[in-house]
């Protein structure tokens, strides 16, 4: 089995068909990229496997377990963490604390013990810091660390979102346009770092990205989704030139080369 | 600007970022146990009135400064609290006893009282806590054979083992040690996970979850908590005025503790102490200045409440980030001097005019 399975999952909002029988899988420590145009489902199967939709039918299986009825936190908790395409960041925390909030699932402590500071919830503490100054020294976020999310500049925040992610050490990481809004130099910073946390940490990776510069040089499968429908699945060379992924694009071909 | 240099993590998780500060808090409670010595027994009393009222704002702030859950019925939980503590206490329960007691009953309640908040957020939540709190007041009223309905019921004064605290001074005593307590206990919480789990809810829901944050258990705990602080301030409260009716805890009390809060600034603990000394203060603030007003307005009735609510007003008009906003300003424009730019807070303000909760 592998390590993360989408069978034949389907959505519909009202009329529309959202997903329709999408079924792919991610292989432990791959980078699998899901491209295709606007409105095409990508950001809804994320919002699928962490459970803010219910699925019409299908099923998520992460390390041979039905992960499509549990309680949205339990995704996390298992292992699971992701990033928004919109930045969905802590605004009125500082970077360190976000960072130490994606080591929730880690924590050990109870509320009698936190009220009281006990020793047991200070090492806690500093295993928390110690593990958030990992990643900030590994993402460049010195400069940033005890500044407030809100006024720090775009890409820079998306690089918290992706170090607060990292921070829960998860086994599969949803990125979601990780790229966008980000400048040629922070994108090859998220390229390499990528490529880093894969190879070193042995993290899978599921990737929706509109750079198909990106998409090609960090993926190892990608899957091209169209009005909710898989229209193809392969590597990145064999998607990225398939007829029908070409005409999906076509008209909106430079608005996604440029993105 | 103080810039400083950390060598290990122990550092990092201090209560006291700096050990001025320490020394400043540390200097502010030798203010306070010296205060009594200096005022007359109405001041110091007023003095544990804000102490009491300063308990329950913390417990307030934690669930909607921190949470960003609103609550308008609050009042219960102090309520609850109050009878809780004076129920037991004449049966002969220590008081030691009763104090956390009523705090947890109330807790446990709020437990439940949380539920509706994991479907309802914003107005709604307000207007379902507010059925709540009337709820508590019809039983507070009806339960006559433990409550003594709208007769009332006198409550025992305070001792602790042979320690009395009869006089203004010794309660006012009383409830500093809580409120101490109090503060650093939410302290606690609020640099440990579950702290952190509460701002992340208030900030992103979505991703809350997304950390693995459960939606369900820190939304009733924040509720539990809350209620647990303000049972305990209600049990003081009820000790304070010998003499409790369901009277003392409707509606109106609810609104004066989300008042205190705003005006304090929310999200931040200093604010719901500051909140609490500005609103028990500002009446006797108005009837002060009513010596130098012109005869024809001091005479007119109604003049203090009118007087009351305007203040209130103008406050949140100006300054949406309360007095702890106006404190940090300060010590902002101080510690930047001669650096300092009017526009830093701007981005500030205007997020905390928007509505959020
Ligand atoms: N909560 C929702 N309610 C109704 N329709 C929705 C909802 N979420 C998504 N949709 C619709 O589902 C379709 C797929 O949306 P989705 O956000 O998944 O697209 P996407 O592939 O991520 O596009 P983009 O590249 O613009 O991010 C769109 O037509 C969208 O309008
Ligand atoms: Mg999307």
């Amino acid at each position: 089995m592998a390590f993360f399975e989408t069978h034949n999952i389907s959505i519909s909002f009202g009329g529309l068909r959202a997903l329709e029988r999408v079924s792919f899988e991610v292989n432990k420590g791959e980078v699998f990229s899901i491209i295709g145009p606007n409105g095409a489902g990508k950001t809804t199967i994320f919002n699928c496997i962490n459970r803010y939709y219910n699925l019409d039918e299908g099923a998520f299986i992460f390390k041979d377990k039905n992960i499509a009825k549990v309680s949205p936190h339990v995704v996390a908790d298992l292992g699971i963490s992701r990033t928004f395409q919109n930045i969905e960041l802590f605004k009125n925390a500082t970077v360190i604390d976000n960072l130490l909030l994606g080591r929730h699932r880690h924590r050990r402590s109870n509320l009698f013990m936190e009220a009281l500071f006990s020793p047991s919830v200070q090492r806690q503490e500093i295993e928390s810091r110690e593990k958030a100054e990992e990643v900030i020294d590994f993402l460049d976020l010195q400069a940033y660390r005890d500044q407030f999310v809100s006024g720090l500049p775009y890409g820079v925040q998306k690089t918290v979102e992706l170090g607060r992610a990292l921070a829960m050490e998860p086994e599969l990481l949803l990125l979601d346009e990780p790229s966008s809004g980000m400048n040629m130099e922070e994108m090859e910073d998220l390229s390499f770092w990528i490529t880093d946390i894969k190879e070193e940490l042995g993290i899978s990776f599921l990737l929706v990205e509109h750079n198909m510069r990106l998409v090609k040089e960090i993926s190892d499968r990608v899957l091209a989704l169209n009005f909710g429908v898989v229209i193809a699945q392969g590597t990145p060379n064999e998607v990225l030139g398939h007829p029908e992924v070409m005409k999906a694009y076509l008209g909106e071909e430079g608005a996604s080369t440029a993105g | 600007m103080r810039f400083l240099m950390k060598r290990n993590y122990n550092q990092d998780i201090q209560l006291f970022k700096y050990r001025s500060t320490f020394f400043w808090y540390l200097a502010l409670i030798i203010g306070c146990c010296l205060l009594p010595l200096v005022l007359d027994d109405y001041i110091t009393s007023q003095l544990s009135f804000i102490c009491m009222y300063s308990i329950a704002t913390v417990g307030l702030m934690l669930l909607t400064g921190y949470t960003g859950q609103i609550s308008m019925g609050h009042a219960a939980f102090f309520g609850i609290g109050a009878y809780t503590s004076a129920i037991l206490t004449s049966k002969g329960v220590p008081f030691l006893l009763a104090l956390p007691t009523a705090g947890l009953l109330a807790g446990f309640i709020g437990i439940f009282i949380g539920l509706p908040a994991l479907r309802l957020s914003g107005l709604y939540l307000a207007i379902a806590t507010m059925g709540f709190g009337f709820i508590v007041d019809e039983v507070l009223v009806r339960w006559e054979s433990l409550t003594n309905g709208n007769m009332g019921m006198m409550v025992d004064p305070v001792s602790i083992g042979p320690l009395t605290f009869e006089t203004e001074v010794q309660f006012y005593y009383l409830t500093l040690v809580v409120l101490v307590l109090t503060i650093l206990a939410a302290k606690n919480i609020l640099r440990s996970p579950t702290g952190r789990a509460m701002i992340a809810i208030r900030d992103s829901e979505v991703a809350a979850q997304a950390m693995g944050i459960s939606m369900a258990k820190y939304k009733t705990m924040a509720f539990a908590i809350s209620a647990f602080f303000t049972g305990v301030a209600g049990s003081l409260y009820g000790h304070k005025l010998t003499f409790i009716n369901p009277e003392s805890f409707t509606i109106l009390v609810s609104i004066e503790f989300l008042a205190m809060i705003i005006i304090g600034g929310l999200g931040s603990l200093h604010g719901a102490v500051y909140g609490a000394a500005f609103i028990i203060f500002l009446p006797q603030l108005i009837i002060m200045t009513k010596d130098y007003m012109p005869k024809y307005l001091a005479d007119q009735t109604g003049l203090e409440s009118a007087l009351y609510g305007l203040m209130i007003m103008l406050f949140i008009l100006f300054e949406p980030m309360g007095i702890y906003g106006i404190w940090r300003k300060k010590k902002f424009y101080f510690e930047m001097f001669p650096l300092y730019k009017k526009d830093t807070f701007k981005k500030e303000k205007k997020y905390f005019k928007a509505e959020r909760h």
